[in-house]
């Protein structure tokens, strides 16, 4: 037997023993998501426990390091264990932007000191982490936000604000661009800072969207201030200072890649097909009753197809050693501008009644508060045309681009 | 499977980039186009590709084939596609060969294959009978005769008709014209009595023909397959078609792309490199990410056929519509791009275009599969 499939053995094994009956229902979406910290309510005690038993195995980020709150595994070991938690449609114990974003940049430009400190707690579910990066006047244009960080002899005086910032309101802390240097070029004065966000200096306020509540707040800094150090060797800074644009274009690659990827939703699970089909209905000879809808309908099949063999041709050349790069940014572009189309088509097949904001005949307006929401996936994380300058420049090598 | 080349692949890819680059590039086609070539093709060019072992790429072994496989005759396709060489390759490598080893017995596989292998039989493949391909409309009767059959009726759009020792045709020996049932596939000889072929001159300059059929006779040993059930076994041959020329429409859009950006990269106006404006940028950006969904599309579908013969007929109709959307696209915005020259005949890139033409028109555009598609899918 290898040694992947004595790891699966043992990885079943032990996700028989310790995951809960209810973590067993497959569930996600927003309702049913375990953010953890410290104000986290558990919805239920087998919440918690799937939580506790998973994080003491390492397995809530089974690629990180042991000494990290991880548990060192392969990434062929963790595709194991996913597929191992799918096959008894276990829950995921715990989702945070502190393990898709500021863990990989830690790991990444941290030192060991910082990763020490600031990892265990996020992989144990205490700490809930928000991001601080776009600024009203820095959207596309992110390298010239402006919030103010001062050298202040013992600690960092920040005053400015963001938006944009997921669940601020309900995080404990923040990790933040922050300009330290106006002196120089814009890309050159950035540092990426740690930010507690219990204390007088730090505001949130939530912003609704277009298609109702939303995660989305803004968040003030008024005389906020970090210390120099956390403890001994732990910087609030990650990375060198004024080179915090290394960090955040590294996270932005990786975000492209979550968005443009599963996140996009290039095939969810409603299909506009499906939908026109169950309301405008089908002809004698079973086609769509809609000639000019039914064929943009399966043209944009047809793309959507194409485009998970291109994520999936992606990650195969990824494995093959090929480097993905400036990829990502295609990505992005693509299967948010898909997931957009899509959205328009299951609106058009649904007609009048997926017009419907509030009742529960539409779980108050589910789809157009989805379409709308489609609506920022090529806003978000870098624009479409972001990203296509982005491919002009580094794949293309356009001049001037 | 994994989506990429193996070792095996990659260094057949780089063999006939080379050999393509130095015999057979554009300049090749266009003095057949200039000199009115009979054939389409040069014969003695198609005599040393068979000697590479192109001709019996999908031919196995034991019948002096390569035996590649689908994935390795699609980036011979794909190679072609950039170059724009003319060859009987599609027609009788891909679609010829692949009707005789998944349909015919082992006599008629005897027969033909070898010499397919050596470069020596051309074939065609006669399927359409009108403008647009429609298998399932196949007119043409195949009428009882004694112990044989008679055959009449119209083909077009047939891909070296004209020069093609043998002829592949779909024709009805039951049922009425829309129906899948009571197709026969039959494999006549061009000499035969009763054939009239007419070269046709297409726009992209190479070999066709219409061909009438007028009471042709042909025997129960010239059947391919079984009698009124052919439908499935023409669908499976033409998947194979349908995903070689969605490799070359992949490999002819790539070039046209890669001229594009290189003259976008040198043409200045107002003082100025034409790449450097966002308009331009953005529209070449897009084309590459739309290009880049191509090539997954038909490496998936030469892999599925490969893996798994009789049901890759979807992804090669994904591949199809896909490869030939996306390569009109390339094509209009190279010559939108190359400005004045590229509506010259000096220049090159016009070729691209009409060749795209053609070949996204071939057993199905993109419309037709995207039809089919959404059939398969409930709406």
């Amino acid at each position: 037997m290898s040694d992947l499939d004595a790891f699966r053995e043992e990885a079943r094994a032990w996700l028989e023993e310790n995951c809960p009956q209810e973590m067993r229902d497959g569930a996600s979406g927003e309702a049913n998501v375990c953010w953890g910290g410290k104000r986290w309510t558990f919805t239920s005690d087998a919440q918690k426990t799937w939580l506790e038993r998973m994080a003491a195995k390492g397995w809530t980020v089974p690629a990180w390091p042991k000494e990290y709150g991880g548990a060192g595994l392969s990434k062929e070991e963790v595709k194991v264990l996913k597929s191992e938690m799918r096959r008894i449609k276990a829950r995921s114990p715990l989702e945070s932007f502190g393990i898709w974003m500021l863990g990989p940049a830690l790991l990444k430009f941290g030192t060991h000191e910082q990763k020490a400190h600031f990892l265990p707690p996020i992989a144990r579910g205490e700490i809930r982490w928000a991001q601080g990066y776009s600024e009203p006047n820095s959207g596309s244009d992110l390298a010239s936000l402006q919030c103010k960080c001062e050298d202040r002899g013992e600690h960092w005086l920040i005053n400015g604000q963001k938006i944009w910032t997921s669940y601020a309101d309900e995080a404990d802390w923040i990790f933040v661009l922050v300009r330290t240097d106006p002196s120089v070029t814009k890309h050159n004065g950035i540092s990426f800072i740690l930010v507690d966000m219990d204390q007088e200096g730090v505001s949130t306020k939530p912003i609704k969207l277009i298609s109702g509540k939303s995660p989305f707040c803004e968040t003030f800094f008024d005389d906020a201030t970090a210390p120099k150090d956390y403890g001994p060797g732990v910087s609030a800074i990650v990375g060198e200072i004024n080179r915090g644009w290394d960090v955040a274009k590294y996270l932005l690659t990786h975000e492209r890649e979550m968005i443009g990827g599963g996140g996009g939703g290039a095939m969810g699970a409603r299909s506009p097909g499906e939908i026109a089909a169950g309301k405008i209905g089908l002809d004698d000879a079973g086609r769509l009753d809609d000639p000019i809808l039914r064929g943009k309908i399966a043209q944009a099949d047809i793309d959507g197809w194409a485009f998970l063999l291109t994520m999936e041709r992606m990650k195969d050349e990824a494995k093959a050693g090929q480097g993905v790069g400036a990829k990502s940014s295609m990505l992005k572009y693509y299967g948010t501008e898909l997931n957009k189309r899509r959205f328009e088509l299951m609106m058009d097949g649904g007609g009048s009644d997926e017009l419907e904001w509030e009742g529960e005949r539409t779980n108050d307006g589910e789809l157009a508060r989805q379409w709308l929401r489609t609506k920022a996936n090529s806003i978000e994380g870098g624009t479409s045309e972001v990203m296509l300058n982005i491919i002009a420049k580094r794949v293309l090598e356009l001049p001037g681009a | 499977m994994p989506l990429v080349l193996t070792e095996e692949q990659e260094m057949l890819r780089e063999s006939a980039r080379g050999f393509l680059d130095e015999k057979a590039p554009v300049s090749a086609l266009r003095k057949l186009r200039d000199e009115s070539n009979a054939d389409g093709f040069d014969r003695g060019l198609w005599k040393e590709m068979a000697e590479m072992g192109w001709a019996g790429i999908l031919v196995d072994e034991a019948h002096g084939g390569a035996d590649f496989g689908f994935v390795g005759a699609g980036l011979i396709a794909e190679e072609m596609g950039r170059t724009l060489s003319a060859s009987p390759f599609l027609s009788t490598s891909i679609l010829a060969a692949t009707a005789l080893k998944k349909i015919a017995g082992d006599a008629q596989q005897q027969e033909h294959l070898p010499k397919i292998a050596a470069g020596e039989a051309l074939f065609a493949l006669a399927v359409d009978e009108g403008a647009k391909h429609r298998p399932a409309a196949t007119a043409m009767q195949a009428e009882k005769h004694g112990n044989g059959f008679k055959l009449s009726g119209s083909k077009t759009f047939v891909a070296d008709g004209a020069v093609a020792d043998k002829i592949i045709v779909a024709a009805r020996s039951a049922g009425a014209p829309g129906e899948k049932e009571g197709l026969t596939l039959f494999l006549v000889d061009a000499a035969a009595g009763g054939l009239e072929k007419e070269r046709t001159v297409m726009v992209d300059s190479r070999g066709y023909a219409r061909l009438d059929f007028n009471g042709v006779e042909a025997t129960g040993d010239d059947v391919l397959g079984e009698v009124d059930n052919g439908y499935e076994a023409l669908e499976g041959v033409l998947s194979a078609g349908r995903a070689g020329l969605a490799a070359e429409l992949s490999g002819a859009a790539q070039q046209a792309f890669a001229m594009t950006t290189d003259y976008l990269k040198e043409r200045k106006q107002f003082g100025t490199e034409i790449g450097t404006f966002q308009a331009l940028q953005h529209r070449a950006a897009h084309l590459y990410s739309e290009l880049e969904l191509v090539k997954s599309a038909v490496l998936k579908a030469l892999q599925d056929l490969d893996a798994m013969y009789g049901a890759a007929g979807l992804s090669c109709s994904l591949a199809k519509a896909k490869a030939g959307e996306v390569a009109k696209l390339a094509s209009q915005e190279a010559v939108q791009m190359h400005g004045g020259i590229g509506m010259t005949d000096e220049y090159d890139i016009g070729f691209y275009m009409k060749r795209i033409r053609a070949a996204q028109e071939m057993f199905g555009d993109a419309a037709f599969h995207a039809d089919r598609f959404a059939k398969l899918r409930g709406y």
